[in-house]
């Protein structure tokens, strides 16, 4: 019951947050983001990590719109529309999933409009594909990948067994992987998308002698996958993204995760007093630890405040450079954009540990410094 | 109790000034939501002849409405990235032009109407409408996986394709053509409907031996049907994926399929202006229901409850009673 | 291909295609009996997760958390029959259709609403966790094994209850000739009532043993709904013996097929085409099974030819 009243209580204060500012001339914001439906979890803590720090901006003069694009591309792209042309927006933001920002993204920023990703960052977009109107906050999709890679060869591994969901993002993540490993994979596994019986593929990893696992199955899929290995008595070490080790789904794992090594661009951990404040105020304000997609959508906005002060949205190539510049301090530490303007930044590995009854994530080192992506020198601009 | 025929009016007058009412007050977005209103009625009405018609339950229908949205995905596909769709035996380069987008996903959508119905209409009742099913997980799950077409992923299209003479970029003028073709496919529709074979297909919903001792073969008519039946939704499919700019297998969902049955069931099966009255509200519905609450799923699906249970023959039903054959 | 991971696997496909059976027990009963259609079958395999899941964490007994998503689901089922379902069994498929469509929308939000939009938690009873060595050198997770035993012992009872007790004669009576046992003076709406409680018990009791192990999570009936589908139409509707071999058979194909197709094709295609493709055909083997089958027989395989 806590949990819905909660989830109710900050519904109520992002429609309040819109209708008080609505009144008022300015920029204007237009959010597409996942509100209902299995992967809502992730758009409302985008969306509650955004105007988090819009109202610590204590900026009146932005309005923000949310819709609900339930996951669907054909909806998204509705959206779009409906933003472009009845809102009139300026900027878009928002976009979970990396279907839905392939299907959004090109049409919105070819008709003049400036996207900032919170959480999406699909390879077509990074290379040939990129454009000056949009700017990725989080990562490319790649980059977790890479540093699982790395970190994979850090410890030594020599046979690893990879697995991920048979999609276009999954494809990409177990080739991230591999990008910066040196070893051998020992069977490379593609499981069904929202599969949720892991049986099968622990008995190959079983099977296989692997001396660790690399998974990328973000949301119920990573869940389902750690129940299930964690109970199988096989005892070979697993490594994956942040996606499957987030704050919000980290409860429903348990136990089982304990001890996972996952890598990440963020944690609440990082020692710097804006990373605090925004641990603090998050907690403060809507009860619960923020997660990494709270953090991104805290970026988002923070990038978008910074080039709000030295330029006006209406003046495009203006605006494209103040937010180029990246002159905002991320809650991740350093960040800058890259030629493709993506993100610059370290990656983490992280450990999941109990702190009194509830999980979360330890950082335990940083595995790569500075880490562009491999597609800016596909991109043209 | 309403007269059908002037209802339609009505309906077809709400197409015609709302959109025009858009365009002078500069509401562009109002026409582009009914622009996806026309599309799903056009799709609906495809539905229809299956369901309302032949008396063929399809939860699959999903499937050619897919199977258009990629064959416009896939030749727009090819011309923007100026790569041959195939080199052997002949060479056949992608394209932007509409009308070729739209012929070829009629002929795939009846080509695939064929296989599925041969091999459905070997079955009735539920068995027909989970192997209809059946045939649109196997889409579904192909297109995911499919990685030369963006797989879940889904293929972006950047610039609407072309129709001569129009500016498909500017709503009222996609609008128009979308209009154009739901007004021309129903009226085929209600002329099918008064045709030797629509009587004869009537029959064969109702009392297949009847039809069998006149010599026909209720399971071909029933196939004709099936095979018209995809091809509208094929063609539905195509505008919708051109009204997006945008494809993925979400076309190919079986939640797509319960969507266009909702449409047909909400306004009315087996009449003829039921798909489009259904779609209208759906989209209404969608779009004001959404902007009330985060769970408006919740509200959609009570009132759907409500037609079920309380509406008889759906929204026209309930406007102008029950229906009389022949009008 | 060693022996041992072979033996795992098949277990693996039938303690799924056991799981599978306690949905379609229910859906095919619910149809033989009534001649229903219910989509919103998955939204009771979700309840009894989420309670289940509620109860656990409350509690933190899984024997209180099984009873608890048997008794939410049964309640749940018996409610939603009393005030929506027994109003269409006289209406036709379609409008069964659209109303249990209707339903699942309304489920899946409200848990949404109640619970939130994160997924709960529930895990495996201590003394159940862990692997064990059974006859060939197996190693395999004890709660997999009582899974498969749960799901048999379930099966003989409903089997039991069906042949021999008074409810399963009139069970049978029903699906045979529903006017008839309304003149024997049985009472009729509640029988249906029961009927539909039960399967949604099942149901309930399918989601709580499955979400211990997988994510519980709003959404999570839709794809079991589908394969429980696929299973009743296999086995061919309304039979209780079909539902458990279409059951078996589907859990194999899926759980084999995932394994041995993308294998089969590396004898003829190289490794990385190989495993895109096998797994593209695995995800749909189970529909191009069900489809040769209705093809083959159009009633199922255990279906009463009309």
């Amino acid at each position: 019951m806590k949990l819905g009243t909660l989830a109710l209580k900050s519904a109520l204060i992002s429609a309040v947050t819109v209708l008080s500012s609505a009144a008022m001339a300015g920029t204007k914001v237009g959010m597409i983001t996942t509100l209902s439906g299995g992967g809502a979890g992730l758009g409302i803590d985008v969306r509650d990590g955004f105007m988090l720090a819009i109202k610590q901006s204590g900026r009146s003069d932005i309005e923000v719109v949310i819709e609900d694009d339930q996951r669907k591309p054909d909806i998204a792209v509705q959206l779009a529309d409906k933003m472009v042309q009845s809102e009139k927006v300026d900027v878009l933001t928002g976009i979970i999933w990396s279907n839905l920002a392939m299907a959004v993204v090109p049409s919105v920023t070819a008709q003049g409009k400036i996207y900032l990703s919170p959480n999406a960052g699909p390879s077509p977009l990074a290379g040939a594909g990129c454009h000056p109107n949009y700017f990725n906050v989080a990562w490319q999709n790649d980059s977790l990948h890479n540093a699982g890679g790395a970190y994979a060869q850090s410890e030594g591994y020599k046979d690893v067994f990879i697995m991920a969901p048979n999609y276009p993002a999954g494809t990409d993540a177990l080739n991230g992987f591999k990008a910066l490993f040196e070893g051998d994979v020992a069977s490379e596994v593609y499981t069904k998308l929202g599969q949720t019986d892991y049986a099968s593929e622990i008995a190959q990893i079983r099977a296989s002698g692997a001396d660790a696992v690399y998974f990328f199955l973000p949301g119920g899929m990573g869940i389902s996958f750690l129940k299930q290995y964690s109970g199988s008595g096989v005892d070979i070490p697993v490594i994956g993204p942040a996606f499957s080790f987030d704050q919000g789904i980290l409860q429903a794992v348990g136990a089982a995760a304990l001890g996972v090594r996952n890598t990440s661009q963020w944690n609440k951990d990082i020692n710097t007093p804006t990373n605090k404040a925004f641990v603090g105020s998050f907690l403060a304000e809507y009860d619960r630890l923020p997660s990494l997609y709270a953090s991104q959508g805290f970026d988002t906005a923070n990038l978008l405040l910074s080039a709000l002060e030295t330029a006006s949205v209406s003046d495009n190539i203006g605006f494209r450079s103040a937010l180029k510049a990246a002159n905002f301090t991320s809650v991740r530490g350093d960040f800058k954009f890259g030629s493709n303007n993506h993100p610059i930044h370290n990656v983490y590995i992280r450990e999941v540990v109990r702190e009194g009854d509830i999980f979360t994530n330890k950082i335990i080192g940083k595995v790569l410094s500075d880490h562009g992506d491999p597609y800016s020198k596909d991109c043209k601009m | 109790m309403m007269r059908e025929y002037y209802l339609n009016t009505i309906i077809l007058g709400i197409f015609i000034i709302i959109p025009i009412w858009a365009f002078i007050m500069d509401e562009p977005f109002t026409i582009t939501l009914m622009t996806r209103a026309a599309i799903f009625a056009l799709a609906a009405v495809g539905l229809n002849i299956a369901l309302g018609l032949g008396g063929l339950v399809s939860l699959g229908h999903a499937t050619f409405f897919g199977i258009g949205g990629y064959s416009m995905g896939i030749l727009a596909y090819h011309a923007q990235t100026f790569t041959p769709l195939m080199e052997w035996p002949i060479l056949v380069s992608g394209s932007k032009l509409m009308p070729l987008i739209w012929i070829n996903a009629v002929i795939m959508s009846a080509v695939a109407g064929l296989l599925i119905g041969i091999l459905s209409l070997r079955t009735s009742g539920v068995y027909f409408i989970m192997i209809t099913l059946a045939f649109g997980q196997m889409f579904f799950f192909f297109s995911i996986s499919w990685s030369a077409y963006g797989g879940e992923d889904g293929l972006s299209i950047y610039i609407r394709n072309s129709f001569p003479g129009l500016n498909t970029l500017v709503p009222i003028h996609y609008y128009t053509l979308c209009i154009t073709l739901l007004c021309a496919v129903l009226w085929i529709n209600s002329r099918l409907i008064k045709s030797p074979f629509g009587i004869a297909l009537n029959a064969a919903r109702q009392v297949p031996a009847r039809v069998e001792t006149v010599g026909l073969n209720p399971v071909r008519l029933k196939l004709a049907a099936f095979i018209m039946s995809g091809t509208v939704t094929g063609l539905a499919g195509a505008l919708f994926a051109d009204l997006n700019r945008f494809v993925s297998p979400t076309m190919f969902s079986w939640q797509t399929s319960g969507e266009i049955m909702v449409f047909v069931i909400i306004g009315g099966v087996g009449r003829l202006f039921g798909p489009v009255v259904g779609a209208l509200v759906f989209v209404a519905l969608e779009h004001w229901l959404g902007g009330l609450s985060d769970f408006w799923h919740i509200y959609l699906g009570l009132l759907l409850l409500g037609i079920v249970l309380f509406g008889r023959g759906g929204l026209i039903g309930m406007i102008c009673g029950e229906a009389r054959l022949h009008e | 291909m060693t022996f041992v991971l072979l033996a795992e696997q098949i277990l693996n496909g039938i303690q799924f295609g056991i799981m599978l059976f306690l949905m379609a027990a229910g859906l095919t009963l619910i149809f033989g009996v009534m001649g229903l259609i219910n989509l919103a079958h998955g939204s009771l395999y979700m309840i009894g997760a989420f309670s289940a899941a509620a109860v656990a964490g409350m509690t933190g007994s899984f024997i209180l958390a099984l009873l608890a998503a048997l008794t939410a689901s049964a309640a749940a089922g018996a409610l939603v029959e009393l005030l929506v379902i027994r109003r269409l069994y006289n209406k036709d498929h379609l409008d069964q259709v659209l109303a249990t469509f209707a339903l699942i929308l309304i489920f899946s939000e409200g848990t949404r609403w109640i619970f939130g939009s994160f997924p709960l938690f529930l895990d495996i009873p201590d003394p159940l966790s862990g692997p064990v060595t059974i006859p060939g050198g197996i190693q395999y997770p004890l709660y997999r094994l009582v899974l498969i035993g749960a799901g048999l012992f379930i099966s003989i009872g409903l089997g039991f209850m069906i042949t021999k007790t008074r409810i399963g004669i009139q069970i049978r009576a029903g699906e045979n000739d529903r006017e008839m046992i309304a003149a024997l003076g049985i009472n009729i709406s509640g029988l249906y009532t029961l009927i539909f409680s039960l399967g949604a018990a099942l149901a309930g009791l399918a989601g709580a043993l499955v979400g211990a192990i997988q994510s519980v999570q709003v959404g999570m009936g839709e794809p079991v709904l589908i394969l429980a589908f696929v299973v009743i139409v296999i086995g061919g509707i309304g039979s209780i013996k079909g539902a458990l071999i279409g059951a078996l058979l589907v859990g194999l194909t899926d759980t084999l097929g995932s394994i041995f197709l993308p294998e089969l094709l590396k004898l003829v295609t190289d490794p990385s085409t190989a495993t895109s493709i096998g797994s593209s055909l695995s995800s749909m083997a189970i529909y191009i099974l069900m489809g040769a089958i209705l093809i083959w027989r159009p009633t199922g395989l255990f279906g009463i030819k009309p």
